[in-house]
């Protein structure tokens, strides 16, 4: 059992798992944010791989891509910062990006590299069903390695039941049809289209994303998956605040409703 | 044999490489695209607007100064003179029919030039839908003819702001669009990229290129064959048309001209398949421009038509195999042929299609060999590159 199957077994609900673009906002801010949230109380860390053409993200997390790779970000650097960050904690990780990135480096290099630093799990949105089934399943699950398909409020049943038979440790549960960082309020749309995967008996659990960024908001998706991703309103507070422990803190806190 | 798979393959390059919040309008397209295709009432409704709203067929002009002067027998296809300018407009008819089969409401598309969302904004005209076209905020400010056009037509411009601020962004934006309106909007592609369907639906659409092609040679020389057909590659619409349907007629040599740019080793070129290595760019598995660590790069030409970081997979694949034969052309170049063309035969090309010219230069052929050059659009819309560079290059 990975640390993101773990984490599931032990913690029956309220899993907040937090995005944040690695190298953002400074170069060597990758190991601080980790760590910050852990303390702070996140379950769960999606690293975000800087892109250049990030199709499913809006520009929240495409800006904030764009000033780490000018900050000099390279899959290199990120697999040792990863790596030094995991010698201090144990919470799970992911790692988010695209499958152009993945591909460049090597598929092979990239699943062991990622293996190899600590990484848990893998999010590549764009990497389609068939060809992990064809060419890369196997390598990842002897490896380890828990990878997250997505599923939206259009996705069929049955192809949600082929993405629930490929993904280990949780399915990424896109809230609504957007690119991230768009909606604020969950409708009642959404919550029907969360009954009726739940009613649809899966073995993998849920997260919600896409559209989380308050307390209430997490709240709310925590009733109908097992916990909630958030991503662009963390990436804002990071850009909003000074110094980057303190902003995690308080974000991880405001989200959570806890006070220190 | 060429052909695409089931899964949108053309030999390793291909394939739809999307997020989940596509696959619902990709399959969607994917299924209906084949049908409509074959439907005999789409057919006879695409072929009678390409006829006589496009004024199709286009002239195949026997160029017999440039033949002389070149020892061959060089014909113009003349996209030129389709309505709109360019040969972009086959593919939007093609697509504003599908999406009125599919009962879209809403078109959107992206553009670089102008000229693929002059087309859409037409067809939509046309077809009473609203139209949305997504534009760089650096194009929208270098080609304001254009994008004057698409308002009179009654498109709304959208600025694309993110990333380079060109192309690549503006198709980034768009794709984001639909992404964000899943059900009620129509994504018009104006290449042959992006994810399957894309690459094979806007080559079938275009494919009428060659099919005229082969009566008129017939006509002119007696067979329906060139040895030599030559077509500008940005994306390759125009090529993918002006090949396809030679693709497998192997004594046909296929030219793709790439731009590039200030030089192919300047730092500021646009030529794919020299600069390019194997990767994924908007939702296809082809030939593009990248970092080592897979950051696209913003490529570079005179032309906003062939300044795009990748190519069609079709094209990646022909390229690959050596089915097609990839000449590169610099904006200098390009230049000296938009106003040579001009003199000798009394049409102005666009810069993109000035490109495909400058190959006479690079290409071995035979004496008295039949060559097609696709003139694929007119240079109005470059006229100020034109004027401005006028002394420079008529001393």
């Amino acid at each position: 059992m990975n640390r993101i199957q773990q984490l599931f077994a032990d913690k029956p609900a309220d899993i907040l798992n937090v995005y944040f673009t690695a190298r953002y906002p400074g170069l060597q801010d990758t190991e601080p944010v980790i760590l910050a949230l852990d303390d702070a109380g996140a379950d769960l860390i999606e690293v975000g791989m800087p892109y250049s053409d990030p199709l499913a993200d809006g520009p929240t997390i495409q800006e904030s891509g764009t000033a780490a790779i000018q900050n000099g970000m390279t899959l290199d650097l990120l697999f040792e910062q990863i790596q030094s960050a995991r010698q201090k904690t144990e919470i799970p990780m992911v790692m988010m990006g695209y499958f152009n990135q993945v591909m460049q480096y090597g598929e092979e290099k990239f699943f062991r590299k990622a293996k190899e630093a600590g990484v848990d799990g893998l999010i590549l949105p764009d990497l389609p069903v068939y060809e992990y089934e064809q060419f890369y399943r196997e390598m990842v699950e002897d490896l380890g390695l828990a990878i997250s398909f997505l599923i939206t409020p259009q996705t069929s049943e049955e192809r949600i039941k082929q993405i629930d038979s490929l993904s280990r440790g949780f399915i990424y549960m896109v809230s609504n049809s957007s690119i991230t960082g768009a909606k604020k309020e969950i409708t009642q749309t959404q919550l029907d289209y969360f009954n009726r995967i739940n009613a649809m008996d899966l073995d993998n659990p849920r997260l919600i994303g896409f559209g989380i960024s308050s307390h209430e908001t997490f709240k709310t998706a925590c009733q109908y998956a097992r916990g909630a991703i958030i991503g662009s309103a963390f990436i804002k507070a990071l850009k909003a605040g000074k110094e980057v422990r303190e902003s995690t803190t308080q974000f991880v806190q405001k989200i959570l409703n806890v006070t220190a | 044999m060429i052909a695409i798979d089931s899964r949108g393959y053309y030999g390793e390059f291909g394939g739809a490489y999307i997020p989940e919040m596509l696959h619902p309008n990709v399959e969607e397209l994917r299924r209906a695209y084949s049908e409509v295709w074959k439907d005999e009432a789409f057919q006879k409704e695409f072929r009678a607007l390409l006829k006589d709203y496009v004024g199709r067929p286009t002239p195949l002009y026997f160029a017999e100064r440039l033949s002389e002067k070149y020892g061959a027998q060089i014909y113009l296809k003349r996209e030129d003179l389709c309505h709109t300018g360019a040969h972009k407009v086959n593919n939007t008819i093609g697509q504003i029919l599908l999406a009125k089969r599919l009962h879209k409401k809403f078109i959107i598309a992206e553009t670089g030039a102008g000229q693929h969302g002059v087309a859409t904004a037409t067809v939509c005209a046309l077809m009473g839908m609203p139209c949305i076209v997504y534009m760089g905020e650096i194009d929208i400010e270098r080609q304001a003819p254009n994008v004057a056009r698409m308002r009179m037509l009654g498109a709304e411009v959208r600025p694309a702001t993110s990333g380079s601020k060109t192309l690549k962004d503006a198709t980034n934006e768009a794709i984001r669009h639909w992404i964000n309106h899943p059900t009620d909007t129509h994504y018009i592609i104006g290449s042959v990229v992006g994810p399957h369907p894309y690459p094979d639906m806007v080559a079938r659409f275009q494919s009428v290129i060659s099919e005229e092609m082969m009566w008129q040679l017939e006509e002119k020389t007696g067979r329906p064959d060139p040895d030599i057909t030559i077509a500008c590659v940005g994306g390759g619409s125009n090529a993918a048309g002006t090949f396809y349907h030679y693709l497998n007629r192997r004594h046909v040599r296929l030219i793709a001209v790439e731009a590039a740019g200030l030089g192919v080793d300047s730092g500021e070129s646009a030529a794919t398949s020299v600069l390019g290595t194997k990767g994924v760019i908007h939702g296809s598995r082809t030939l593009l421009m990248q970092t080592p660590d897979g950051q696209i790069v913003e490529p570079y030409s005179i032309s906003a038509g062939l300044d795009y970081p990748g190519i069609g997979p079709l094209h990646a694949h022909l390229i690959n195999s050596g089915r097609a034969e990839a000449i590169s052309v610099t904006d200098d170049e390009a230049m000296q042929w938009a106003y040579y063309l001009s003199r000798m035969e009394g049409i102005i090309p666009a810069l993109e299609t000035a490109h495909a010219f400058a190959a006479l230069d690079k290409l071995e052929y035979k004496k008295d060999d039949v060559i097609v050059i696709n003139l694929s659009g007119r240079g109005d819309k470059d006229l100020n590159t034109f004027i401005k560079h006028y002394d420079q290059y008529n001393k």
